[in-house]
């Protein structure tokens, strides 16, 4: 698979709080705009993949949009989930490709958390994540799920609630940076420290938002993709991992199958953690970021929180990670939250991203997570095929 | 009986129906690999090592240890409301598996890391008792 696709089409919704679209809407303006982005008109894609939506939920959810967008691909596939799921469906539509099911495949997604549902709604469908009969009796909000990860790292290797605040000071640094983010006032350190206990130790800044949003990206083969409009963005390896589905069930509260997606990845690109010259890491809770630092391996386990220190992980640091905020800071629609990492990834390496542009990235790691710390994906792309 | 209303009350199925049933009589049940000698929780039609069918219910000695825990803040649900702050902990029995549960019989604050505990029972209706833990009397 490695430079064997590339991705020749990038776009993003307006985000935060979008009340003008339905979460139908949201998926079908992120395809227009992907489209117009990559050149090509929506008869030129042959393949579809989306995710479901809960604010407007169907059970062939993408054989909805098809419908909607008149469009009748060769293949069409609906994810489930989010997180890690999110980005394993571009591994699939790699796949698709690689395999000659399909030519030229849209993934779009999107949700309307906030004006489609409502956030309290949205947090109490996300509560439901909880096993039915062993987990949520017991009462946990998601934020308590990831509490439990934050606390057995701190635990076992000393990690503070200073370092877990640097990953949102660094994110908030980026979306400051970035007109599209939906949180973009600069905070600090003591900000996130100060802000309510959610669930202890992670505080109210610790966790990421609520927002209504989609993007979409074009995949095609690398072939193909020389004759597209954009300077292409190549595929150089991809891994997934998965590991449990119920934090209760985990092996392991500390190490997660980051460690394995990681690996497939790299081994796939030949390339090593210090090739990676930006990271778009989920961050849907700010241990999350620490602990994939140490399973991908920029730095060795036991150290994210002394890695994320002293502006590392911010632009102009050695390794810039969430270049648009990231869940903390640009968004998170929920199941899409992954898209926007893929799509910031792909605006870095054609050098677009303006004040937040990391000079000269040629190499950018996206990494999608779902669950609690269930289902993992790597994926490493290139600004040439290497 | 502890008021349960609004709470996401278990319903056994084929699978745990032997596991609440001992919950009811205050018994904390897990399965035990008859060939390989596996403890496992959640149940489960076979062993998850050796993926053997000779798995029995055992009753557990009930004695744990706090693997993680968290103080919630902000409760899951308006049912929740009235325990603010309570802790929800993953602790790891004496057999060998994790479970998650809330720690009861003390103050937040003194939950730690290591802790041992014990099973206790909290009647939600006349079929189901959620089994909780608090600190041990006695450490062994």
């Amino acid at each position: 698979m490695k430079n064997r696709v590339a991705i020749v089409g990038v776009a993003d919704t307006e985000v935060g709080v979008v009340p003008q679209y339905s979460a139908t809407q949201l998926y079908v303006r992120a395809a227009r705009l992907a489209l117009a982005d990559a050149g090509i008109t929506k008869d030129q894609v042959d393949g579809l993949i989306t995710c479901a939506s809960w604010a407007e939920p169907y059970l062939y959810h993408a054989e909805m949009i098809a419908e909607y967008m008149q469009i009748f691909p060769r293949y069409c596939m609906g994810a489930p989930a989010g997180g890690g799921t999110t980005l394993a469906m571009m591994h699939h539509a790699a796949s698709a490709i690689v395999t000659g099911i399909c030519h030229t495949v849209l993934v779009t997604m999107a949700d309307s958390q906030v004006s489609g549902l409502s956030r309290d709604k949205a947090v109490e469908i996300m509560a439901t994540a909880g096993h039915p009969q062993f987990e949520r009796p017991y009462g946990p909000p998601i934020p308590a799920f990831y509490a439990l990860l934050a606390r057995a790292h701190e635990h076992a290797y000393g990690t503070t609630a200073e370092q877990r605040a640097a990953v949102a000071v660094a994110c908030r640094k980026h979306a400051s940076l970035n007109p599209a983010a939906q949180m973009r006032q600069p905070i600090t350190i003591d900000d996130v420290l100060a802000s309510r206990m959610i669930a202890d130790p992670l505080h109210l800044l610790d966790c990421s938002l609520v927002s209504d949003g989609g993007a979409a990206f074009i995949m095609t083969s690398a072939e193909r993709a020389r004759d597209f409009k954009q300077k292409p963005v190549y595929l150089l390896g991809v891994g997934e991992g998965h590991s449990h589905e119920h934090v209760s069930q985990a092996l392991s509260l500390t190490t997660s199958a980051a460690k394995e997606s990681g690996e497939r990845a790299f081994a796939m690109a030949g390339l090593q953690p210090s090739d990676v010259d930006v990271a778009e890491l989920y961050d849907c809770f700010t241990p999350v970021v620490i602990i994939e630092l140490e399973d991908l391996g920029f730095c060795p386990k036991g150290e994210g929180g002394r890695f994320v220190e002293g502006g590392r992980i911010e632009i102009g640091g050695e390794l810039p990670v969430n270049t648009h905020g990231g869940l903390l800071s640009h968004c998170h629609p929920g199941h899409p939250g992954s898209m926007f990492a893929i799509t910031e990834a792909v605006r870095q390496l054609r050098g677009s991203c303006g004040a937040r542009q990391v000079p000269g990235a040629k190499i950018a790691l996206v990494h999608g997570q779902g669950g609690i710390m269930s289902t993992h994906c790597t994926a490493i792309f290139g600004s040439e095929p290497i | 009986m502890t008021n349960s209303q609004g709470k996401p009350i278990p319903v056994p199925t084929l699978e745990t129906a032997p596991y609440w049933e001992g919950c009811r009589q205050h018994q904390l049940r897990i399965q035990r690999c008859n060939d390989c000698g596996q403890y496992q929780f959640f149940p489960r039609l076979y062993c998850s090592k050796c993926f053997g069918e000779r798995v029995d219910w055992v009753n557990a000695t009930g004695r744990a240890s706090v693997v993680s825990f968290t103080v919630v803040r902000r409760p899951v649900s308006p049912a929740y409301a009235n325990e603010v702050p309570y802790v929800v902990a993953l602790v790891r029995l004496e057999e060998g598996p994790q479970m998650m549960t809330n720690i009861i019989g003390c103050a937040p604050e003194e939950v730690k890391i290591g802790m041992i505990v014990e099973v206790v029972f909290d009647d939600w209706t006349e079929t189901i008792s959620i089994p909780k833990f608090r600190p041990a009397e006695t450490v062994p």
